[in-house]
């Protein structure tokens, strides 16, 4: 499935609102049809309400609570009366919770960075340079889709201990997150997929009038992508903010991780109501980004299926 | 950081060579076999940033791992040849058949919970015109919550006492309490549970994508034939999207095969290795046992099973996704 261009992409959005669906409009209008619609509805409704914002809205009351109020009757409202705001303080400064949110933050930053200087690159490349050698570089990237991660993981932990031909070891490092979570095939692919529906006459405009491929790539190909790099680095920002397994392993030092990583050390070490503020405010920042690019997200999202289909 | 050999990190094209002929172009034909032959060179350093990160952290380590397997190394002394010795030393590891079994049952348990879900709730979102996007909303806030964060939370809201979260709830309707992560039988379910509650609502949303390629014509012959809501789900919503569908499945079930985070976190595979998974095992042998070759050896296996099972998938599925 080609990615729509943004023509296409309104067009799309009329076409949904004037066309029908599944029930026609005379049938929406029936009161048989409309009543047990309407219900279920309501309770699809309910049940996304329960199940999507109710853990959130009970964490956030956790932790604004005592530990023996959230112990001894979780779903009362404060039954001692007190409301503890200070937990949220606490959690950010005493078990550093703020500190553990910048590393992840810079982890997250560095990791966009390095993923869209390579996927903008190589789709630059295998879209509109298109060297000889170009179809075996995609080949080779794409057939990495097809291996599990699983494979390469201790065999890349072993890399990143001992990058070869150099001596040097990234372990401890963010290096060690942000160079293997560029290399991205299915980045590549979507951004390769935008590439190729930029009218090919703009190259040739351009290099008639003199620019190298280094002002085309900066100058056209990378101001008329911005819509596939945003969505391109909001999924790569949220990625990297959910990351685990790999960080355990990469970053042991303590004072580097990221949030996700410390979270369990810290639950272990502290009462419960600072364990529920830090969860809160571990959750927070990812909750707010979605809520804020909700719409970008959720194309993202179903752009991704439309490639893997 | 300094210490990091920058070399062809992503940094490259920066330092691409300025644009050597700034003159206008007295031929097109000329110009163009000029840039031709510049473009020759820099397509190739706009290729470097991408070979270097796949070359080292992709397809190198995917070779290794090949290798590895087939090799004992304590990564002091030189590794030595094995030849198959790491396999057959995994395959008969006592742990690998209740591993296997968990990671099987894991994955059905997460098709039965989360693959029907997802597909009818984007269905009937898909028939949602201005209100969808809150449903929509809805279902993918769980996804955007780091897994960790919800593992924590889960743990707390699966507190085997009378007051924990969920037995209160079933307590009020007079059920439990159940012992939930701390009993060989309850324990795989409850993480699958918290694993589908994480996961489903992507499933939902790409669903989604999908349905808006359906074609709508086909509806207005089938209402004329005399075919109500659920046959015309059946018969042209859902065969339009099947290829979608079908790939969705396979990806659930590679992904599920390869679950870590959640025994690991939520019971560290116990009680009693009712939660050990394939992926536990492969962790264990690597950083806990310092068995580097057992390690690979299983992934390698857990690999070839995945990609067998694909091929396998791919050819039984063909003639009903191509129809």
């Amino acid at each position: 499935m080609p990615t729509p261009t943004r023509r296409e992409r309104r067009n799309q959005a009329e076409a949904e609102a004037s066309e029908r669906g599944i029930i026609s409009f005379a049938d929406r209008k029936r009161l048989g049809v409309r009543a047990p619609l309407l219900v279920v509805q309501i309770l699809i409704l309910l049940g996304l309400v329960v199940t999507g914002l109710g853990p959130l809205l009970w964490l956030f009351k956790a932790a604004i609570s005592t530990t023996q109020d959230t112990l001894r009757d979780p779903f009362a409202l404060f039954p001692s009366g007190v409301v503890e705001w200070s937990n949220l303080g606490r959690a950010w400064s005493q078990s550093g919770i703020g500190h553990y949110l910048t590393n992840t933050g810079l982890i997250a930053l560095g990791q966009l960075v390095a993923t869209l200087v390579v996927c903008t690159t190589i789709a630059y490349v295998l879209s509109v340079l298109k060297p000889k050698w170009g179809r075996i570089v995609q080949g080779a990237i794409l057939a990495t889709l097809f291996v599990p991660g699983i494979v390469i993981l201790v065999p890349l932990y072993l890399t990143i201990l001992h990058l070869p031909g150099t001596g040097q070891s990234l372990l401890n490092t963010y290096w060690a997150l942000w160079l293997p979570g560029a290399a991205n095939a299915f980045n590549i692919l979507v951004v390769k997929r935008f590439f190729d529906a930029i009218p090919h006459e703009l190259f040739e405009a351009a290099r008639i009038d003199g620019a190298g491929t280094v002002r085309v790539f900066l100058l056209i190909v990378i101001p008329l992508s911005r819509p596939i790099l945003g969505v391109v680095a909001l999924l790569t920002v949220m990625a990297s903010w959910k990351d685990y397994l790999w960080p355990l392993l990469v970053l042991q030092n303590p004072g580097i991780q990221p949030i996700s990583v410390a979270l369990p050390r810290l639950a272990m070490n502290s009462e419960v109501s600072i364990q529920m503020a830090s969860l809160f405010l571990a959750l927070l920042i990812p909750v707010v980004l979605f809520l804020i690019f909700q719409r970008q997200f959720l194309r993202g999202v179903g752009l991704s299926g439309g490639v893997k289909g | 950081m300094t210490s990091v050999d920058l070399d062809g990190s992503p940094r490259t094209d920066l330092v691409t060579p300025p644009s050597a002929s700034n003159h206008p172009p007295r031929r097109r034909r000329q110009s163009f076999r000029v840039w031709r032959s510049r473009g020759g060179i820099s397509a190739i350093v706009f290729a470097l940033p991408a070979l270097f990160v796949f070359g080292y952290f992709s397809w190198a380590p995917i070779v290794n791992a090949v290798i590895m397997s087939l090799q004992k190394t304590n990564l002091v002394q030189a590794a030595t040849w094995v030849g198959l010795s790491n396999f057959t030393y995994v395959l008969q590891d006592p742990t690998l058949p209740q591993a296997a079994l968990n990671t099987l049952a894991f994955t059905g348990l997460a098709l039965l919970f989360g693959f029907p879900l997802p597909l009818f709730l984007a269905v009937f979102m898909s028939e949602l015109k201005k209100r969808g996007w809150i449903y929509s909303v809805l279902a993918y806030l769980p996804v955007v919550i780091p897994p960790v964060v919800a593992i924590l939370l889960w743990k707390v809201f699966y507190d085997p006492s009378t007051k924990g979260l969920f037995n209160s709830i079933l307590g009020g309707v007079g059920i439990g309490p159940l012992p939930w992560l701390n009993s060989t039988h309850s324990a795989l379910p409850s993480i699958v549970l918290e694993a589908t509650w994480a996961s489903a609502g992507g499933t939902v949303i790409i669903y989604l994508a999908a349905l808006t390629s359906v074609r709508t014509e086909l509806y207005e012959a089938a209402e004329l034939d005399g075919s109500g809501i659920w046959s015309r789900v059946w018969h042209i919503t859902l065969p339009q999207i099947r290829g979608v569908i079908l790939i969705m499945l396979l990806l659930q079930i590679i992904g599920t095969m390869q679950v870590f985070t959640e025994p690991y976190i939520f019971t560290g595979g116990g009680p009693q290795h009712a939660t050990i998974t394939v992926l536990l095992m492969i962790y264990n042998y690597a950083f806990v046992n310092n068995d580097i070759g057992a390690a690979t050896a299983l992934s390698v296996l857990l690999a070839l099973v995945l990609g067998l099972f694909s091929l396998v998938y791919q050819i039984a599925t063909r003639r009903w996704s191509t129809d």
